[in-house]
């Protein structure tokens, strides 16, 4: 190669890496503004402050949802595998709130183990399947996407992995 | 292997040459395109199963999905692009450059919208500023930003300088686009469509999926051949080859 050529290859390399480098350093510093929400681990290692407007995620542990009849008041805990709070939310939940699936609540932390939600997010996962699929798979003794929390937090698959990182 | 590359890039890199390259291949590629990306929204929007949690709603991933890869592919097409044009000051690519922003913004914009569209039965919210959406809408930003980089300065090759540059930095944004949702904790899911590994998809999505894809891919390179094509008559309009393309029938090279 010719060396202007090379030389100027080498002037649009550098600033490419020493951009990327400082961009990564920026997003590495800034993750925890950048992350939408708390995870429950960092909620129940007191990372994430009481008292303040926030988000926090997990998945809705199975067989924790308790709706109260008379009103839309209802309650349901998220784990991560790592540590479990409860939520507490007066409104309509969005369609794809399941046990076991993901959300995203925003609100403030009332306490340690309890989060005041203004709103709920449903969040989904990456899975694909027709409803045929789910029955065959669930008569054949896999757990389908009902009761996975356990799998979950198991084998790290879904969300499992993703949640359970810092 | 490596020779047939090199011959290519020479012989693409020659503007008469590209412009019978275009001459010949587009008659065949719009039609193809256009055809196979019928099949596959056809298939994924009418006949593709419904989806056990979202039912009907998920079909919007047939538009989703492939608006948001083309646009990632065209912007690293773009810093490619911009690479050789810094470097090897190529004409070629410097028009390449050119050629592919307004397809590629466009992509990027039908994404945010459609994702947005797809957010609100989902997730239960038109937007978030997470980390997906976020450098998605700056992807979108990018390539407009090119686009009015080169429309912002008069003399073409002094034009492509400006935005090959921001072409080859802003390929930092796609790496963030693509590992965002796996580096930090987004409402957007995980990929679906993994390149190692088995899909978490059922087939019977997934092939419509990777037509419309495919459809929508070859859509945006015939899209890029035109848009080059006429920028490299623009470009040439001085040399003899175009002088006596567009001269009339008579060959008296006007009047």
């Amino acid at each position: 190669m010719n060396p202007v050529r090379k030389q100027r290859l080498m002037v649009v390399l550098a600033i490419l890496v020493g951009l990327a480098i400082a961009v990564g350093l920026a997003v590495y510093a800034l993750r925890q503004n950048i992350n939408l929400f708390y995870t429950p681990q960092q909620v129940v290692n007191g990372e994430a402050p009481v008292g303040t407007k926030m988000r926090v995620g997990g998945l809705v542990e199975e067989g924790s949802v308790r709706r109260d009849p008379e009103s839309l008041n209802v309650t349901f805990a998220v784990t991560d595998g790592k540590g479990t709070f409860e939520i507490h939310y007066q409104g309509i939940l969005p369609d794809l709130f399941r046990e076991g699936q993901g959300v995203v609540a925003n609100g403030t932390l009332v306490s340690r183990d309890r989060f005041e939600a203004d709103e709920v997010l449903a969040k989904h996962d990456e899975t694909y399947m027709p409803p045929e699929v789910q029955d065959a798979l669930e008569k054949a003794g896999h757990p389908g996407n009902a009761g996975k929390t356990d799998q979950n937090a198991r084998d790290g698959g879904g969300y499992g992995g993703q949640y359970g990182d810092q | 292997m490596w020779k047939t590359i090199k011959r290519w890039y020479h012989q693409l890199g020659s503007p008469r040459y590209f412009y019978g390259f275009c001459n010949a291949v587009l008659p065949w590629l719009v039609p193809i395109a256009l055809v196979v990306l019928a099949v596959g929204l056809a298939w994924g929007l009418a006949w593709a199963p419904v989806e056990r949690y979202q039912g009907d709603s998920y079909r919007i991933i047939y538009i989703h999905v492939p608006a948001s890869s083309g646009a990632l592919m065209g912007y690293i097409a773009m810093g490619v692009a911009g690479l050789v044009a810094l470097v090897w000051r190529m004409k070629m690519a410097e028009v390449m450059l050119k050629a592919l922003a307004p397809f590629g913004a466009v992509l990027a914009a039908v994404s945010l919208l459609t994702g947005a569209l797809w957010g609100k039965p989902t997730w239960g919210t038109y937007w978030q500023w997470d980390a997906r959406m976020t450098s998605m809408l700056i992807l979108l930003f990018l390539y407009l930003g090119i686009i009015a980089l080169q429309s912002a300065i008069r003399d073409p090759r002094q034009a492509a300088r400006a935005a090959s540059l921001l072409a080859v930095v802003g390929v930092i944004n796609v790496v963030i686009v693509k590992y965002s949702v796996e580096w930090l904790q987004t409402l957007h899911q995980g990929a679906t469509l993994k390149m190692v590994g088995e899909s978490s998809i059922n087939d019977a999505m997934k092939y419509p999926l990777l037509i419309s894809m495919l459809g929508l891919w070859l859509l945006y390179a015939a899209n890029v051949l035109i848009r080059a094509r006429a920028e490299v008559l623009s470009r040439e309009r001085r040399s003899g080859w175009v002088r006596k393309l567009v001269a009339p029938a008579g060959g008296k090279g006007g009047r």
